[in-house]
Formats: structure tokens, sequence, C-alpha cells
């Protein structure tokens, strides 16, 4: 009994730190990323352009990739919360579903980052 | 022409359990009057069956907090004149507690998660030891100082949204007398707590709305006491001490 709420306390302080680290991370991907848009409308850059861009450098995949997998993070915990509070469910079954969620997000971020770097 | 007839408040009064309704009410209206007044007009002159609570009256006991005007507030410090809209006064059981009757919540719920949150201080020595001496200017007592004069009324447990959504929240009082307890250097408990606030219904699930430290009747701010427990148990989870 002692154990499962040691565990389950670990779990809980674990999932807030995830949260809120991933959140730090979004928050600085999102500025550069709105940064950049407003940039390239403003200098007239066709899709073309920002797609040779991409290829141009390893710096413009890594960055979308570590957006990719705060995302993969931040999201399925945020929905664990509105499940548990909007409708009352929790549990394993609720996890794994979640981390499916995850990898979900982690797989088709990565495949447009692929396809726009690769 | 002078109108002698005395001035009147119009109240609708909760009045049963959980499946009752509001029943309306005549008081005369007096200067500086409270709400707690006005309910205990009704009980004593009106209807003497209306169940209500309250002991001290001068805002220490924390046992008169009822739902007014849609808002948890001690009606024993309440003033009519700060709360009465239109000379309508609607006064009602707390939130998110089960009704007993009329005025009266059961508060076993909301003390029991105050144990459940180890709320209860635990000596690290007996009555033969000297006595501790913490400084009052230490960053421990001052963060005390913002929480220990909580009167356990209930306010900020019957606002928190939280505690709507999830009964099983421990709410904002726990917290913040955990958050008092963790800060206390005389005290044992240590992770032991820490684990207790940290769960899928513990500190981690408030969401910041702040409607605690609104309605707080005392201005204490349960807020950043819950904030303070969320730091200090990911710092825990992070040393691996959790």
């Amino acid at each position: 009994m002692r154990e499962t709420i040691a565990t389950n306390a670990r779990a809980a302080a674990w999932r807030f730190v995830l949260q809120r680290g991933s959140a730090a991370v979004l928050a600085l991907c999102v500025v550069v990323h709105v940064a950049t848009m407003i940039y390239a409308v403003r200098h007239g850059l066709t899709a073309d352009a920002i797609v040779a861009r991409m290829h141009a450098t390893a710096a413009w995949p890594t960055f979308y990739l570590v957006f990719v997998a705060a995302a993969a993070v931040h999201a399925p915990l945020g929905v664990r919360t509105v499940v548990d509070e909007w409708l009352g469910l929790r549990g394993r079954a609720v996890d794994a579903a979640l981390v499916c969620f995850a990898f979900l997000l982690l797989g088709a971020g990565s495949y447009a980052v692929h396809v726009l770097a690769g | 022409m002078i109108d002698n007839r005395e001035p009147t408040l119009a109240v609708r009064i909760w009045r049963g359990d959980a499946h009752g309704r509001f029943e309306r009410y005549d008081v005369p209206r007096h200067p500086s009057q409270t709400v707690l007044d006005v309910v205990s007009h009704v009980q004593q002159h009106v209807d003497p069956t209306l169940a209500y609570r309250f002991a001290c009256r001068v805002g220490m006991c924390g046992s008169c907090a009822m739902t007014v005007n849609g808002k948890a507030r001690w009606t024993c410090r309440t003033h009519v004149d700060a709360v009465a809209a239109g000379e309508m006064l609607e006064v009602a059981p707390l939130n998110h507690l089960p009704i007993v009757r009329d005025l009266v919540v059961d508060m076993a719920p909301f003390f029991d998660k105050w144990a459940a949150a180890h709320g209860a201080f635990a000596p690290t020595t007996t009555r033969h030891d000297d006595f501790a001496r913490v400084a009052p200017s230490s960053a421990q007592r001052r963060a005390i100082d913002a929480t220990i004069e909580c009167i356990g009324c209930a306010v900020c447990y019957s606002s928190c949204d939280v505690v709507g959504w999830k009964p099983a929240y421990l709410g904002p009082a726990a917290l913040n007398r955990a958050w008092t307890l963790v800060n206390d250097v005389r005290d044992g408990e240590g992770v032991a707590r820490l684990r207790a606030v940290s769960a899928d219904d513990g500190c981690q699930a408030c969401h910041t709305h702040q409607s605690c430290t609104e309605r707080c009747p005392k201005h204490l701010s349960p807020t950043a006491a819950i904030a303070g427990l969320k730091r200090r148990v990911a710092i825990a989870a992070i040393k691996g001490e959790l």
C-alpha cells in the first residue's frame, strides 16, 4: 500500500514536471515558428524557397523535431486531465491509450518533418 | 409625508435537503446588518425549525460559511449592504458538501481531506525537550505566516471549480494546511506528506483559477500554497526523494 502511494506520487510528480517542461519548450518553439512565418510572409518567400531552406541546414529539421517531441509529450498529458475531469475516466486503459496517442503525434510529426527536410 | 413603514429585506433561504427549494422571508432591514443577523432573525422570529450553523460571530471559528447570492462567504462578517443586489438576498448551503438540512452541510468530507493530506502536526520532540527556536524572519516561518490563519470555514473548498469537477480532489484548504506543515521545521512527516499530496487528486490537479484566493475571508492565498507544494514535490521527484 505504502509503495503504491509512493509510485503514484512519483508518477503524478513526473507528469507535472514533463507537462510544465514541455510547455516551456513549446512556448519557445511557437515564438520562433510564428516569427519565422512573419519573416517568410514579409519577405515574399515561396513554398519552394521555404522547403529549400529546410534542406539547406540541419538546424531547421532539428528545431521542428524538438517541437514535435514537446507536443507529443504535452498534448496527451493535457488530454489525460480533460478526460479525467470531464468524463471521469482514469486508469491503466486510459494511460495506455494516451501513450498510443503520444506515439501517433510523434510519428505523424516526425514524418511531416522528414517529408519537408529529408 | 413621512413613511413610517419599517424597511424590509426580501431573503430567499434554502430549505430542506439536496432536493429542497428556496423559500422567501421578509426581514426588517437595519444598518450594519450582517447576513448572519438576517438568518438568525428568520430562525428566532419566523421559523424556529430553520437549521444553520454559527458559533463565535466574530470571524474566528469558521462555522457560519454559506452561499450568499451565489458566492461562498462567512456570513457573520458579511454586511447585507455589501452583497444584497436590489434588496434581494439569497442564502444557500455551501457547494460541494452534502446538505444535512437547510443551511447546514456535512463537513466530514472536507476535514477527511485534511487528514488525507497529512494535515496533522507530527512532532519530533517530547514535552521534556526545550522549546524549538524558529526565527520569525526565516523563509519557512514567513511562508507559514502566509497560511496559518486558516479558520477552516470551507469557503475556498466550496468556491473551487476543480472540487466540483473531481470530488476526490483534496481541495485548497487541505493543501494549504499541508504546505503550512511542510514549512514547519519542527514537523517530522517529511516525504510522507509530499507523497500524500502528489496524486491525480492532489496538488497537481489545481488549475490556478484562484477562486479560493479571491473568496478566502482571511485573505490567504491557497493558490500560492498549492504552487509551493507543486514546486516542492517536483524537486523531490527530480532528486529521487519522493
